[in-house]
């Protein structure tokens, strides 16, 4: 079965079905919300078959589909999952119902929209995921902007149009870059080969001069730095986290942020390797200036979605670190933590969204005390606030330690910026964790709230689960990336010292840094120990 | 088929015919009579699409001087389907305003007829005899309804403009035939080809002359002061068709004479068209922001558009003159449909092409919202549309190239121009009626074609393999 196909198949054909049910007056709003939840659940199910197709011990890429698409420029219709893209996969799939939950008393108007967008920026970000060819990527990524900007624009708060316009056309700026370097891409391949060829595995092995990576590499790079967001590009997100409905921002915050540090791990670095390890050190500082950053101004925030937004600029600096380390702890640790961050800031933005319904105000001053009155969404909190500051035992503790140990091998220096932003991190979330939840009820408004709906469980639970269950057994989930992130590692190692040798080997000399060449020599040796481990 | 002198012009024949037909009807229709003349036009563009198909890959010559190649054949029926559609939505358009339908259908089918001529032509003089053709039609039509004082007055302008273009661009034809002794592309290029080392200053002039001409045409920047003018006054659907037809006749004559004739010179022109593009571009973009009426906001869109067109023929590769008419096919779909919707949405009185005039839009005619929607998206050059692949057909042919400064110029200035296609769609969607009169529902002819549009659109952005393989055939036969 083409199971990849499907997957953003399921979700779109749901919106063209939804697409042909009148809704005037929202009269058939409930069924409408239950067939979308319908369909984002059958997809789930279709990213998590996907998963038992999946054989974790390759690191080739799985469920490979190709067809011819545009044959006159080698365009084609090229998808294939390995172990990174499979679980962001299946993260996507497992958000978005999560989402359509969140939103289905507070999205009064216009359901049968809503729906549809939200079914097609899945469709659309499970596209990014599993796209081969960079056109296809590019085309997912690019559509995926027109769903979201419906979503902020339509559904967000009062600020929603300013924010919807400075997401589009931040991301847009960025990716339009990336689009021409797309281009130069295939045009080099069709100049060393004789046909333009937009296949990411073949433009793997284009040797490319590292005058010529550079560019390229920062052009690719910025379109996903604008995305992550890595400092100094992430004005937009607040903004647009701030005023996105609640959906919105699980979505956004749980997997759209991912499809920047994807794109890293997948084309930036592995495409133009000599460029990556010259960049590296510069954009793991900018990396770790996000991280305190991040957590510096969030400490400050008196609005709570404003403080989770800048709470994931920080965590998202931990990514970019292990990814810039270009070692196997490091990327490993990345990829685990861009899924850890997707459930816990997820879950963090979801019951935000719900303190937000109940009261319609999201300022910390205005709470207090909700222990006394909520019980339960207090306990789901709780949960929730310590996975996102990396507790032992919680999802947020292993990518954090991963990508900080990744980073040590590789210079130390870098770390102790990062552990700083661990430290503050626990003191912004549980300083807000006291202030809304414990304590007396100060505010009479607070005084009557209802604790969690049948609904609402339905919605916080799996994340809760999934918080712990992903920090108990890691191993469940990297194990199928182990393979993916060594080869990407070898690819960026490797590739880089062929064309050294081959093309510039007379500069040799003008390269690496003395600190890369211990971290790459201590990473070398103890290789074989750690494949053996994540194997286990 | 007997004749392939008759052949090559049978497509124009066709549409002429059903001109002159519409012309006589118009003569002796009672007053208040209603008589179906647009379908007289449809049926004439049928004919020309009917024989443009037969005509195709015969590569017939007719009199020496037009070319059924595939080149202009695809150009014809690039036109027929702006022709066809231009009909369909005029036919609602017509009625509500008074417009005297005779008229107007018989001069949007003499204006098609210079348009193929123009785009068809291998003679320099009867390039200039298809822009005449079709401009004295569209200088009518800008003015055709003559209770406004905003159409007279645009009608006028462009007239004056148009005029003092044409001078430039017969000057130019009076130099080259000085130097070369002909008037025919073909000789002109062989004789330019075997002098080309000379690079006689006169040749230069009479290149700068053409030049100013096609770029007073296509309105590139700094000849585009007509433009938003013409394009506020005129009525929304002529708007359509004239940023549409003018412009792909006139890139189709512009490739023509530059891409093979004038080739040898190519060297000499490529930094001044360079520079048109860079600037038309940005101005197009930059200004187009600034714009409350959707109509003037649109005309300075259709300047940019013609921006990237531009790169195209700076790229000048194989792959440059393939994205040239593909990028013409999509751009003319797609911002008639733009222009359908707010001609289809205004009422005799009132214009209704105001930013604010389509303030919740989504509220009371939600699939004209959608259809819109698309239609900006899509000049704004987002996947999966047509916009998109023919953008993206543009910029790889500049890259191969090695224009990587127009291509970067590009595809920034279509970000900032998605800024502007999204005010609209924000007036649309998420702002409140502001209380003026709900312009009428939009049913019939003007529905069917937005939605032929709007398919066109998607499947050209998702599914452009066969017309990528038709724009490679059709430009293999001429350079």
């Amino acid at each position: 079965m083409p199971l990849l196909t499907l997957s953003w198949l399921v979700p779109l054909a749901g919106a063209v079905l939804l697409l042909l049910i009148g809704n005037a007056d929202e009269r058939r709003s409930g069924l409408i919300r239950w067939l979308a939840l319908a369909v984002s659940i059958a997809a789930f199910g279709v990213t998590v078959a996907m998963w038992m197709a999946f054989d974790a011990s390759s690191s080739e890429f799985q469920l490979v589909e190709r067809a011819a698409w545009i044959p006159a420029f080698g365009i084609e219709y090229h998808l294939g999952v390995d172990g990174i893209s499979l679980l962001l996969v299946v993260l996507t799939g497992f958000l978005t119902p999560i989402a359509l939950l969140s939103s289905w008393e507070s999205v009064e108007r216009k359901v049968k929209e809503f729906s549809i967008f939200m079914l097609a920026l899945e469709a659309a970000m499970i596209g990014v995921f599993v796209s081969l060819d960079l056109f296809l990527f590019y085309v997912f990524w690019d559509a995926m902007l027109i769903p979201m900007y419906f979503l902020i624009g339509i559904w967000g708060y009062d600020q929603r149009i300013y924010a919807a316009f400075k997401f589009m056309l931040y991301t847009m700026a960025g990716s339009v870059l990336m689009l021409v370097a797309i281009l130069a891409l295939a045009y080099m391949h069709s100049e060393s080969t004789g046909s333009y060829s937009f296949d990411v595995v073949k433009l793997y092995t284009l040797q490319i001069a590292p005058e010529t990576q550079r560019w390229l590499f920062l052009a690719f790079t910025v379109a996903f730095a604008i995305k992550v967001p890595l400092f100094p590009f992430h004005t937009w997100l607040p903004d647009a986290h701030v005023q996105a409905p609640t959906a919105g921002s699980i979505i956004l915050a749980g997997v759209l942020l991912k499809m920047g540090t994807y794109g890293l791990v997948r084309f930036s670095f592995p495409l133009f390797p000599d460029a990556a390890i010259e960049f590296a050190p510069w954009i793991a500082m900018l990396a770790v200036i996000g991280i305190v950053y991040g957590a510096l101004v969030a400490m400050v925030q008196p609005d709570m979605k404003k403080l989770v937004a800048y709470s994931s600029v920080s965590h998202l600096g931990f990514v970019v670190l292990g990814i810039c380390a270009v070692n196997e702890i490091g990327i490993q640790g990345a990829v685990y933590q861009m899924l850890a961050h997707g459930v816990s800031t997820g879950g963090l933005f979801l019951i935000v969204g719900m303190l937000s319904d109940r009261r319609h105000t999201r300022l910390i001053g205005e709470f207090g005390g909700l222990r006394n009155v909520m019980p339960r969404l207090t306990a789901a909190f709780f949960i929730i606030t310590l996975a996102s500051i990396g507790m032992p035992g919680l999802n947020g503790f292993i990518g954090e330690f991963l990508t900080m140990l990744g980073g040590w091998l590789w210079n130390p220096r870098y770390v102790i910026g990062a552990g700083l932003g661990v430290i503050l991190s626990a003191v912004y979330m549980l300083w807000m964790f006291q202030r809304v939840y414990l304590g007396p009820v100060t505010n009479d408004k607070n005084a009557a709230l209802p604790d969690l709906s049948p609904r609402e469980w339905a919605s916080v639970v799996p994340l809760c689960a999934m918080a712990v269950f992903m920090g108990v057994a890691p191993v469940i989930f990297t194990a199928p990336t182990a393979p993916s992130v060594k080869k990407i590692v070898e690819r960026v190692q490797d590739r880089r010292s062929v064309t050294v040798d081959n093309s510039f080997g007379g500069s040799l000399s003008e390269r690496p840094e003395p600190a890369f060449a211990e971290a790459t020599a201590g990473k070398r040796s103890e290789r074989p120990e750690r494949s053996e481990r994540s194997g286990r | 088929m007997l004749n392939t002198d008759i052949d090559a012009i049978v497509p124009m024949l066709c549409v002429t015919l059903a001109g002159l037909v519409t012309m006589i009807a118009e003569a002796f229709r009672r007053p208040g009579e209603r008589m179906p003349m647009g379908w007289l036009g449809i049926l004439g563009l049928a004919g020309a699409a009917a024989s443009t198909a037969v005509l195709w890959g015969r590569n017939a010559q007719g009199f020496g001087v037009i070319a059924a190649d595939n080149f202009g054949l695809f150009v014809t029926i690039v036109l027929v389907v702006v022709g066809v559609l231009t009909i369909m939505f005029s036919s609602p358009v017509v009625t509500r305003d008074g417009i005297p339908s005779g008229e107007y259908y018989s001069l949007v089918l003499f204006a098609i007829v210079g348009m193929i001529m123009m785009g068809s032509a291998t003679d320099l003089l009867v390039i200039f005899i298809g822009l005449e053709i079709l401009s004295l039609a569209v200088y009518v039509l800008t003015g055709i309804r003559r209770d406004t004082p905003e159409g007279t007055e645009a009608a006028f302008k462009y007239f004056l403009l148009g005029a003092f273009s044409s001078a430039f661009f017969l000057y130019g034809i009076a130099l080259t035939y000085g130097i070369t002794g002909s008037t025919r592309l073909a000789d002109v290029g062989s004789y330019l080809a075997a002098a080309s080392t000379a690079g006689s200053p006169l040749i230069l002039i009479a290149l700068g002359l053409l030049l100013v001409g096609f770029a007073f045409k296509i309105s590139a920047v700094p000849f585009h002061m007509w433009t938003p003018d013409a394009y506020q006054g005129a009525p929304a659907i002529v708007t359509g068709f004239m940023s549409t037809g003018v412009k792909v006749a006139a890139f189709a004559a512009f490739a023509r004479v530059f891409l093979s004739s004038f080739e040898p010179f190519k060297s000499d022109w490529t930094p001044l068209v360079a520079a048109l593009a860079a600037l038309t571009m940005i101005l197009g973009t930059v200004v187009g922001v600034a714009q409350d009426s959707l109509k003037r906001m649109l005309g300075y869109s259709s300047i940019a558009h013609g921006g990237y067109l531009l790169v195209a023929m700076v790229a000048a590769n194989q792959l440059g003159k393939q994205a040239i008419l593909f990028y013409l096919l999509a751009y003319a779909v797609t911002n008639l449909a733009a222009f359908g919707v707010i001609a289809l949405l205004g009422t005799r009185e009132h214009g209704n092409d105001r930013l604010s005039d389509y303030a919740g839009l989504w509220h009371t005619h939600p699939h004209l919202a959608a259809l819109m929607t698309v239609s900006l998206l899509s000049l704004g050059g987002l996947p999966p549309t047509a916009g998109f692949v023919a953008k993206y057909y543009i910029f790889i042919a500049a890259v191969s190239a090695g224009h990587y400064g127009l291509a970067i110029i590009g595809v920034l200035t279509s970000v900032v121009s998605v800024f502007f296609y999204l005010r609209v769609v924000v007036n649309m969607y998420m702002a409140e009626p502001a209380g003026a009169p709900v312009p009428p529902k939009v049913t019939g002819l003007g529905m069917a074609a937005l939605t032929l549009a709007i398919i066109a659109i998607f499947v050209l952005g998702i599914l452009p393999t066969p017309v990528i393989d038709l724009a490679g055939k059709s430009i293999s036969t001429i350079f």
